[in-house]
């Protein structure tokens, strides 16, 4: 993973620290606040640093094993860093009708990514999603949460290409 | 502003009343479903801006532009309304906004391409609710979506919102719940439980703490009513259940919203804020008494959620898995408190029925099924969007009427209703009314109300083993039955829809399916062999050819067939070959194509792409 060079600089620990309890402090210590928490860090962060589990469990007062329980029983979150966009590609019933397999592919060639991976540099994880809940546009692709319709494989690179150019 | 009694409501509506009508100013209102903001309205509203301001429009002419919520006609966005007139534009692009300005707001006249053309009689119409698609529709449940701006309290005050909790606080808890069990409502979220009942039994028990919930995890796939609701109209949901809270007692909502919805997100949590900002949440509403507020919250992505217990367990911080329903949510729900948790689209209806009365409501649908229902029409059908039909209105009128009928005029072969636990319904059973006990009767069900349809290049095989793949990873793997037993019809569609088919093995699928509701635990698991049993049921003979032909008929399942160009249709037009991957198509200009099988891959391109029906699914040795 390229991103755990940077986190290891002492200076990025320390902002992550302060990322990590500003989430923390914004919410009272209810258990049921566990699974907003881990949202929010997996948002900050774009994956879940076992570190920060572990505050999250000594914050709450909850064993660690149900932190972990949540944090792979639910798909939003991940347990290693995800791009910095995440693609995902609806595979709903009406999506998969209209051809939704011809985008996943045509995605995976372009990005030389399967589904659930992520790119080397970092910019892209490329996913598939139950329902988008868009089928009237079907088939659609969701870009962080920008929502494109009506996709075909020829329309692809020029979906990707303007991803990476308003890329942070 | 801050409403501490009835009357300042009451004062404040009429004087947006007032000021409406003393304003005849034009209006400019510019779809933002999450369906238009994909096809490009939110260019569409900045060119608007840009080009207003420029003129300075809204200066001397005072048009109001405004965003609303969503339509349901997602497929034709970026949708666009102009007053006066009531003239609808669709596919609405911003290089069309300088004629429209000249032409429909200064010049009064209409622009006949952005109208809508109806596919089949090629006549246009200026007017949303002349289009098919809207006049065979009757809007309860989505009667604001697209009218108002959900991002406004005012515009949902204006349409007569938060009458209904008023005359809730007038009338008293035991009148309302009275007005709930007669209108007959049952749950619109699939188990269609009524829900006048859920609500008495839920007041019945002893509490001090009470709960009411907002199911906005909608998981069908296929479905996206909830999403349309919550986006485009998010005060209907908030005032049914301060309505249902009001009743049972309770003072706190949660509306569990799926994590892949951000538009339905933010305009809830942004209606729940100014509703609590003017004094329609909170402490003493309305100087009632009553005191109640509302949560959002965010589901993490994990179908099973949608079910009620599993939920709950989620609300509360921990895995969703479901439990065993000895107890009822009623009685034992969030924190082991009495809960009712309802439907977004149900919390959405009680406004109307109180507002309109039980026997109102009743002479919409049909007797067992009172009221209205929303359909996502999706999948090979012309116009996909979100249709409100009363109940028993037949599976023909949605499909062909409003629908439009399938698109490139396939012949129609299925239609799939009740998510990944419902069933493909056939031809046959067209004009069947659609209910929840008529949807029931002939193996499918109700479900949320995803519609999608099939045509002819729908492999039934390949449909059942879609919705199983999807239940395979979705179930929670806490009962045997579900777990193993989709494992296994799992293993055994593979293989089926991979030309390893042997004998034996639908009827090992036949039995396995047979058993799953028998045995498995919550409602998941106990449909979850719904796609399997309809196929079977209806398509045995698509069965039979997967199993001893190694055949997909309608092109779909890769390696068991070969594509044939029909000579007498090829035009030679050459998409086909353009999008062969393989260069396994071949011909010049406007010769009639030719497909080496050598090469061929079976993906299925060329007869997606082929717009004169001129490729056609055959078994392998026909062709050679």
């Amino acid at each position: 993973m390229t991103d755990h060079n940077i986190t290891m600089s002492s200076d990025n620990r320390q902002k992550q620290k302060e990322a990590l309890l500003n989430i923390l402090s914004s919410y009272s210590k209810e258990s049921r606040f566990l699974l907003p928490i881990l949202q929010d860090i997996q948002r900050t962060f774009r994956y879940l640093p076992v570190e920060a589990m572990k505050e999250v469990a000594t914050y709450l007062d909850v064993p660690e094993s149900r932190v972990y329980s949540v944090a792979t029983f639910y798909k939003a979150f991940t347990l290693s860093p995800r791009g910095r966009k995440t693609i995902r590609v609806c595979g709903g019933t009406a999506c998969h009708l209209r051809g939704g397999a011809f985008i996943l592919n045509t995605l995976q060639k372009e990005l030389s990514i399967s589904s659930g991976e992520t790119t080397p540099d970092g910019q892209f994880t490329l996913e598939t999603v139950n329902c988008l809940g868009a089928c009237a546009l079907a088939p659609v692709v969701m870009v962080n949460e920008k929502v494109y319709g009506q996709m075909t494989p020829n329309l692809i690179p020029s979906m990707i290409e303007e991803e990476q150019n308003n890329d942070v | 502003m801050t409403f501490n009694t009835p009357s300042d409501l009451r004062e404040y509506r009429r004087k947006l009343q007032e000021e409406k009508t003393a304003a005849t100013i034009p209006s400019v209102r510019i779809c933002f479903g999450t369906g238009c903001i994909a096809s490009g309205s939110r260019d569409v509203y900045r060119a608007f801006e840009k080009e207003l301001k420029e003129r300075k429009l809204n200066v001397n002419l005072q048009i109001s532009l405004d965003s609303t919520g969503c339509h349901g006609f997602c497929e034709h966005g970026p949708l666009v309304t102009i007053n006066p007139g009531n003239i609808f534009y669709q596919k609405v692009k911003p290089s069309d906004v300088q004629s429209i300005i000249d032409e429909t707001i200064l010049g009064q006249k209409t622009i006949s391409h952005l109208l809508y053309r109806d596919p089949n009689t090629k006549k246009s119409t200026t007017e949303a609710q002349q289009i098919p698609f809207y006049s065979h529709q009757t809007r309860i449940a989505l009667r604001n979506s697209g009218e108002l701006n959900p991002e406004k309290i005012d515009d949902y005050i204006l349409a007569d919102g938060y009458e209904a909790l008023l005359r809730a606080f007038e009338t008293g808890p035991e009148h309302v719940l009275q007005e709930i069990i007669d209108s007959g409502l049952r749950g619109r979220g699939g188990g269609g439980f009524s829900t006048g009942k859920k609500w008495q039994s839920a007041r019945k028990i002893e509490s001090d703490i009470r709960y009411v919930v907002a199911n906005g995890d909608e998981g069908d796939p296929g479905a996206f009513m909830d999403r349309s609701l919550m986006e485009g109209d998010p005060h209907s949901v908030i005032e049914g259940m301060a309505i249902g809270a009001y009743v049972i007692g309770a003072n706190k909502g949660f509306i569990y919203v799926r994590d892949e919805y951000p538009l339905a997100v933010k305009h809830l949590s942004m209606a729940i804020k100014e509703a609590r900002k003017v004094g329609l949440l909170g402490n003493n509403i309305l100087g009632s008494g009553f005191s109640f507020d509302i949560e959002v919250y965010r589901g993490g992505g994990a179908f099973v959620c949608g079910e009620s217990t599993a939920l709950m367990a989620s609300i509360e911080g921990r895995v969703g898995v479901p439990r065993v329903k000895y107890i009822r949510s009623t009685e034992k729900g969030l924190w082991e408190k009495p809960t009712v948790l309802n439907n977004v689209e149900t919390w959405a209806n009680i406004p109307p029925i109180i507002s309109k009365g039980a026997s109102w409501f009743r002479s919409l649908g049909t007797e067992t099924s009172p009221g209205t229902k929303i359909f996502s029409l999706v999948g090979k059908v012309k116009n996909s969007g979100l249709v409100e039909v009363p109940m028993g209105t037949t599976l023909r009128t949605i499909i062909f009427d409003i629908g439009g009928g399938t698109l490139k005029n396939r012949p129609f072969k299925a239609v799939q209703t009740g998510g990944p636990s419902g069933g493909c319904i056939p031809e046959s059973f067209l004009d069947l009314p659609v209910d929840f006990d008529h949807l029931a009767d002939v193996g499918s069900m109700m479900g949320s109300g995803g519609m999608i349809v099939m045509d002819e290049r729908s492999c039934m095989v390949d449909v059942a083993r879609y919705f199983v793949d999807f239940l395979v990873t979705e179930s929670c793997g806490k009962c045997t039955p579900c777990r193993e037993g989709l494992m296994e019809m799992q293993r055994i569609l593979h293989k089926l829809t991979r030309g390893k088919g042997e004998a034996g093995d639908t009827e090992r699928l036949r039995a396995i399916a047979e058993n799953m509701p028998e045995t498995a635990l919550c409602g998941l698991g106990k449909t979850a062999a719904n796609p399997v049993l309809s196929t079977l049921r209806y398509f045995s003979e698509e069965y039979e050819e997967h199993e001893k032909e190694h055949f997909c008929r309608a092109g779909v399942c890769q390696g068991m067939y070969e594509p044939f160009i029909l000579r007498n249709k090829c035009i030679g037009c050459g998409a086909c070959q353009a999008n062969c991957s393989t260069g396994a198509i071949s011909g010049n200009d406007r010769d009639i194509r030719k497909i080496d099988h050598d090469k061929c891959i079976t993906c299925g391109m060329c007869l997606e792409v082929c717009r004169f029906e001129a490729i056609e699914p055959r078994p392998k040795e026909a062709t050679s």
